[in-house]
């Protein structure tokens, strides 16, 4: 079949594939194709989840993390869906974030509430994981490399693999503890501001699984978030993004500058970081605003890699408000 | 861009007839290089300990205070080493990723902690117009404070300190290693020395004391000051000028070309030995007008007796889908500069090309004979021509 003359290669294709599929032609017009499913966004608060003066309540965590899973995938209990999550026999990794030691890391509850889950559905080998052992004990875990037990240890136990991933700007030597022990990953950032970035969420807390995130910090880590995200290991194995917003901080990141906290109350899920990270920044401002303080914008470091992260050359979620599917539970 | 710290054309201390490739050797050979440097250190000059020695409980050892930076509110610091001027948290590292900010105090991490070590001869780094024939003690730590896409030794320039294997190596017992190797100079080479700049130094100062002379291979991404504190304590710089063009910088190298041109003046007005190499990428730097750009500003702002070292690119790193540089390109390149009137523009990485060796700009005699990184017949008497008696700029005693 060759094209007539004067149709160009985008007519031919349409034309083509009509006359395979035997639909009529001519003046009808085509039905408009269906709309892209929106990305779903879950934000999941508890007003009471801190006790006063006694930390965390672990039972209203607890809840909250199965009310904001169980919207995430539209199931009426928690059960099923953390089977969508992972399957039994599968080595799950938690990526967390611990960089800012015990004022501001990924929490231990949330995690035991995660990891619980996760077991529940016979999910039996877990792996808390970060960039240095050092980082996961300043922020209350305890290293366990081997078990028996929920493991837990940094890169720094298994190293790199030896040969260089690329993609973009970014080539890295990727951790093995991503690419030789886990079948899947659960990305837990934390909700906070970052001196150089803007903010760090669920794209930017990947850069603890490669060698050298200190060469992706130029130019508010545009592209380099965005290029890291695109390595295959990363985009196979992350199966969902749970954001701590717990406490969240809005200015002052990624070190831990209580004075800029505040307690949110909640938490963030989705499987589209992209999605994820653009309304855990509006979030962001809205209280740099209610603060008083200069938008992101303003300061220079507008996270514009959120923006590259959704762009055609990346594709690795969306930032569109119209395609995005903001739930509140 | 020639000093590769694979060397397979010199002689790894301890690695003599191993069989091991590029990364066998980077990943697993370093530390006992240096393993062997420790057995040199007690005093058996080749002794060939092939196992690795431990690493060490804690890092102390390796740390110490940086020279040069600003103490910013909230405990954050800003980096003065380079003109990147990290602005570093508490708990962070800056961008070459070997000092880090530890509750508001910058440390650098890899004081004594080599990462590799060799003896190689000094036109391999190279030096033309310094001790020609000398052999260079060469040490690396890990990092840099730039990412070149066509890095020969990323292996080890691109790594954290503790992602690769290290030994330690204080200043003393590298100035003692040298001199029982009869190592005329210490090269700081392989991967940036602006970042291990504390240890460069005290390393140059220990060296001195034992007749040992220093020589610096950087890519000159550093701040006026330290340089300028640097220039007494070390006999010679080689600046790997990656480009002409601000473009190549910031697109290729992360950095950006005007603070390089500053330190190549400076070092000269400090009075300090100078040579530039200019890898010459295919497509990416390799205009006529790109070389006559430089060639101009080498000779108006650093003077024609500059030795500028063209020397010939190989697909590594994040360049690999580039071939090597034709010969005829590095031929045109030379051409070009002696055409702008320069008095030493070299051919380099082309083995046995009659641009390796020295002519006199006067007689156009060959002054200094050299194939590969061998030396051959020297004609330089008390630094001059022998033949017509016209001064060659150098150090060559």
């Amino acid at each position: 079949m060759s094209p007539r003359p004067g149709t160009n290669r985008r007519d031919f294709l349409c034309l083509a594939g009509a006359a395979l599929l035997g639909a009529p032609g001519g003046s009808k017009a085509a039905p408009p194709p269906p709309a892209p499913a929106k990305s779903r966004v879950v934000i999941s608060r508890d007003p009471q989840l801190w006790k006063p003066g006694a930390g965390m309540d672990s039972n209203r965590l607890q809840k909250l993390v199965d009310r904001a899973v169980q919207a995430f995938y539209g199931r009426d209990n928690a059960s099923e869906a953390w089977h969508l999550v992972a399957r039994p026999g599968e080595i799950v990794g938690l990526k967390v974030n611990c960089l800012a030691g015990k004022g501001i890391s990924t929490s231990v509850p949330l995690v035991e509430a995660i990891a619980e889950r996760l077991q529940q559905v016979g999910v039996r080998d877990i792996v808390i994981w970060d960039r240095l052992n050092s980082d996961l004990e300043s922020a209350r875990f305890r290293i366990n490399e081997k078990g028996p037990g929920v493991r837990c240890f940094g890169n720094d136990t298994l190293g790199y693999e030896d040969e260089l991933v690329t993609f973009g700007s970014a080539g890295s030597l990727l951790s093995r503890t991503l690419t030789q022990v886990c079948d899947a990953v659960i990305n837990l950032p934390v909700l906070k501001d970052h001196g150089i970035a803007g903010v760090t969420m669920a794209l930017k807390n990947l850069f603890g699984a490669i060698h050298n995130p200190n060469k992706y910090h130029l130019s508010v880590g545009d592209p380099y978030v965005a290029d890291v995200n695109m390595l295959p290991p990363l985009r196979q194995k992350v199966r969902l993004h749970i954001c701590d917003a717990a406490t969240a901080q809005y200015e002052g990141g990624p070190s831990f500058m209580p004075q800029w906290t505040w307690p949110y109350n909640g938490l963030l899920v989705a499987r589209d970081p992209v999605a994820l990270d653009q309304t855990g920044w509006r979030i962001i401002e809205r209280k740099r605003a209610e603060k008083g303080m200069k938008s992101l914008q303003e300061m220079k470091r507008q996270p514009t890699y959120i923006a590259t992260a959704a762009d055609a050359n990346h594709r690795l979620g969306t930032n569109d408000p119209t395609r995005m599917e903001i739930v509140e539970v | 861009m020639m000093d590769k710290a694979d060397l397979q054309d010199s002689v790894p201390l301890c690695l003599r007839g191993q069989p091991f490739d590029r990364r066998v050797f980077l990943k697993a050979a370093s530390l006992p290089c240096l393993a062997a440097c420790a057995g040199a250190f007690a005093g058996a000059k080749h002794a060939v300990p092939l196992v690795a020695a431990p690493m060490p409980e804690s890092d102390a050892q390796f740390i110490r205070e940086a020279q040069f930076y600003e103490k910013q509110p909230y405990k954050k610091i800003k980096c003065k080493l380079c003109p990147r001027e990290c602005v570093i948290d508490d708990r962070e590292r800056g961008y070459c990723g070997v000092r880090e900010n530890r509750g508001g105090t910058y440390y650098t991490l890899v004081h004594s902690r080599v990462v590799t070590a060799h003896i190689d001869p000094v036109e391999k780094k190279p030096f033309f117009h310094f001790l020609p024939g000398a052999m260079a003690f060469s040490i690396a730590t890990a990092g840099c404070n730039v990412n070149c896409k066509m890095c020969q030794n990323w292996e080890i320039s691109q790594v954290r300190p503790e992602q690769v294997r290290s030994t330690y190596a204080p200043p003393a017992k590298v100035a003692a290693l040298a001199k029982q190797n009869r190592c005329a100079t210490i090269a700081y080479t392989y991967s940036e020395p602006v970042i291990f700049y504390e240890y460069m130094v005290d390393v140059a100062d220990a060296g001195h004391q034992e007749g040992v002379r220093s020589v610096v291979v950087t890519g000159g991404y550093i701040h006026e000051e330290p340089l300028k504190k640097l220039c007494p304590r070390v006999d010679a710089v080689k600046v790997d000028l990656k480009a002409y063009s601000e473009k190549f910088y910031k697109e290729i190298v992360n950095g950006e070309l005007k603070h390089i041109l500053n330190a190549l003046v400076t070092l000269r007005k400090q009075g300090m030995w100078t040579e530039i190499v200019y890898l010459v990428v295919p497509t990416l730097n390799d205009s006529d007008q790109e070389f006559k750009s430089l060639a101009r500003w080498v000779k108006s702002d650093l003077g024609p007796d500059v030795p500028l070292h063209f020397s010939r690119f190989h697909p590594e790193y994040l360049l690999k889908n580039l071939p090597p540089t034709p010969l005829e390109t590095l031929e045109r390149a030379k051409a070009i500069a002696d055409a702008e009137g320069l008095h030493y523009a070299y051919i380099g990485n082309v083995p046995g090309h009659p641009a390796e060796s020295t002519y006199c700009p006067k007689c156009r005699k060959v002054v200094v004979e050299r194939v590969g990184y061998t030396v051959g017949a020297m004609h330089i008497k008390s630094g001059k021509c022998q033949y017509c008696r016209t001064p060659i700029p150098g150090v060559w005693t």
